[in-house]
């Protein structure tokens, strides 16, 4: 097609009305659009770090602190990977996020017959406690803060990483950082589930519980929407899915007795920000709206902090595109600035080269440089929510959280989070809205340059690809087989006794973890227990 | 045909977006699901009496399952052409067709091109190299 073609093309299309979420949005929006006009605004919002946090957790945002940079990284054994962070925080990263391989989010140790095309591969393998050790080798774990994208074993690699704190000497309380912990999500979209639903609730509200008791800074769950998004929902189901988990998990920890205002302070948020920058920005803003109802309505929070959402947000690998690899840098600054103008605490951007490869040093250090500019150049983190009173913001605002209320009340209607997807709701909602998606990039209706606008057959051979060295599987099961021989065999045994032995007493499941990984048991070996009580999810046929 | 995720990952997003469009385009689909090993693939396509069967891999294993899938497959006499779906390099497309992969469809080929050359695959003579 020619250019000039394309160009009346898009256009055409850019009177299509409807947002991302199939929102029907006005060319322009006035105080008329507001309930109660602008007068009402200031009264309704209140200011950043008040109640309902509409604009923002803290009152002074980003002068306070910045938002923290955290690149998402994890790669063959636990040696690659502490140099590829020590490289991130040379480049000016503040914290760090790990990436863990299948075998370690599924519970295989890196020599099972399932984990052997899979050690290294999207993350990094994790073992053992001295795995763990060498992963924060000369990173001081007082210091610096971690994520850990991790779930069905989040159990397991968090008593592992506070074996690690203990042989550095730091106590449980310095450590800061979050576990991702969701496994309803894992479900719903993510997938990488072990254990059947009711199990894996009990032992991720276990992890909550457990720091809410010893881990004062750290964050044991972080609730999240980002992988539905990315699995195909719109913005509106994302916020309401994400939504109906945390009321599942609260529903749990409070089932148990627990004081809500003694976990919700340190339940954090996981959204994804998309290329729809108005819209993102309004549901960022509504999921805070939407948690503080929720906190204070339904869970009686008493403490202002258990209302006050926090969120990292991760940029969404799903807009980014491998025709014209380059045009991701931009998609990845106009998300990145999204999640700012929205008041997140914690952004991940991708690397232009995701859709070959994961992120060469080169696209990861440009990601980070694109979080950089935004922060220092832009001038953006100035001024806290500065598209407040907006008339579209706000109008959209209000909307999604409208919207997200209804996904909320479908939700409920079918029994919670968990009934809901143990049939398979919320999955075939996700799936629909997937399709929708690609038809629409197919038929041209949703334009996408480079895609289905402006296309060329330019060759991508220049773009200087990640490899994994295809020695790591063989090495990381040296390294297995070295603490398999040299640690004390009775009392690995006896801690795995242990551990069935409190599963089956109800009790929680950390302090058995955390003896057994001190004993340098293997992941795969504390997941066989796991497995042997709780028995494995087998997801249900969609067709 | 029968489409199917072999491995442990766990993005099925693709997946089942091709298997609505076959379906849509009138080809009999059954997918298989996740963490499918190649002999259950392979055990599959023999008994649904298969044209095609495609793998969806965005892990970066796909070499090596896809590999043991062709394995399998013959091993039990399946006649299906493979296809394979998901984030691979053009370099590794090209031994994976010198394999015996009929085609390779990474990230970023659109849904008509996939149902397109699937059909393509499923119209030649049956057997693999």
């Amino acid at each position: 097609m020619s250019n000039r073609l394309a160009y009346d093309e898009a256009t055409a299309r850019l009177e299509g009305t409807r947002t991302d979420s199939s929102i029907e949005v006005r060319p322009v929006y006035t105080s008329e659009d507001l309930p109660g006009g602008a007068a009402a605004l200031d009264g309704r919002l209140g200011l950043p770090g008040e109640a309902p946090f509409t604009r923002g957790p803290y009152r002074s945002m980003y002068r306070g602190q910045l938002w923290t940079m955290r690149q998402f990284a994890g790669y063959g054994s636990s040696e690659e990977t502490n140099e590829r962070f020590k490289f991130l925080l040379r480049q000016g990263q503040t914290a760090l996020s790990v990436a863990f391989d299948l075998p370690t989010q599924l519970g295989y140790d890196s020599d099972h017959e399932l984990a052997r095309p899979e050690v290294g591969r999207v993350g990094v393998a994790i073992d053992t406690a001295p795995d763990m050790e060498r992963l924060f080798e000369s990173l001081p774990l007082g210091e610096v803060s971690v994520n850990f994208t991790i779930n069905a074993t989040a159990p397991i690699i968090l008593a592992m990483y506070l074996v690690a704190a203990e042989r550095q000497h730091v106590p449980y309380a310095q450590l800061s950082g979050t576990l991702q912990n969701d496994i309803l999500k894992e479900f719903l979209s993510r997938k990488l589930f072990v254990y059947p639903p009711a199990p894996s609730m009990r032992m991720a509200a276990d992890v909550v519980e457990y720091a809410s008791e010893n881990l004062p800074r750290f964050n044991p769950i972080s609730i999240t929407g980002y992988h539905a998004r990315e699995a195909g929902c719109d913005a509106v189901q994302e916020l309401g899915l994400t939504m109906a988990d945390a009321v599942a998990y609260a529903a749990e920890l409070v089932g148990r007795g627990l004081d809500f205002d003694a976990f919700a302070p340190r339940l954090s948020f996981h959204f994804a920000t998309t290329l729809e920058l108005f819209e993102e920005v309004a549901k960022l803003r509504a999921a805070r709206r939407l948690w503080h109802s929720i906190a204070t309505e339904r869970f009686g929070a008493k403490d202002p902090a258990s209302a006050r959402l926090r969120f990292f947000s991760g940029n969404s690998g799903a807009t980014l595109t491998a025709q014209q690899p380059y045009n991701n840098v931009v998609r990845s600054t106009i998300q990145c600035l999204g999640a700012v103008l929205g008041g997140a605490q914690s952004i991940h951007v991708m690397g232009y080269d995701e859709a070959y490869e994961l992120p060469s040093e080169e696209a990861v250090t440009l990601a980070l440089r694109t979080q950089q500019i935004i922060a220092f150049e832009s001038g953006v983190a100035r001024t806290a929510d500065p598209l407040a009173g907006s008339f579209y913001v706000e109008w959209l605002t209000d909307e999604l959280e409208r919207r997200a209320r209804e996904v909320m009340a479908a939700v409920e209607e079918a029994g919670g989070a968990v009934a809901a997807l143990e049939a398979g709701i919320p999955q075939a909602w996700i799936a629909e809205s997937a399709y929708r998606i690609e038809r629409e990039i197919c038929s041209g209706v949703r334009p996408k340059v480079g895609v289905n606008i402006y296309e060329d057959d330019s060759d991508r051979s220049d773009l200087r690809l990640f490899r994994l060295d295809p020695d790591i599987g063989a090495r990381q099961i040296r390294h297995l087989e070295t603490h398999r021989q040299t640690r004390d065999r009775a009392q690995v045994a006896a801690t795995l006794d242990t551990l069935a032995r409190d599963l089956r007493q109800g009790r929680n499941v950390m302090p058995a973890l955390i003896e057994a990984s001190r004993a340098c048991a293997t992941l795969g070996e504390m997941s066989d227990v796991l497995r042997h009580e709780f028995g494995e999810f087998k997801e249900p046929g969609l067709w | 045909m029968i489409l199917a995720k072999p491995g442990l990952d766990g993005h099925d997003r693709g997946v089942k977006v091709i298997a609505m469009a076959l379906r849509d385009a009138g080809v009999e689909v059954v997918y298989l699901g996740l963490r499918c090993t190649p002999a259950e693939i392979a055990a599959a396509a023999v008994e649904e009496d298969a044209d095609v069967v495609g793998i969806s891999v965005l892990s970066g294993a796909h070499m090596e399952l896809a590999g043991e899938l062709l394995g399998a497959m013959r091993a039990v006499g399946a006649r299906a052409a493979v296809v394979v779906g998901g984030t691979v390099p053009e370099t590794d497309a090209q031994l994976l067709k010198a394999m015996g992969v009929a085609d390779v469809l990474p990230v970023g080929s659109g849904l008509d091109e996939v149902v397109a050359r699937i059909e393509m695959v499923a119209s030649e003579p049956a057997g693999m190299s």
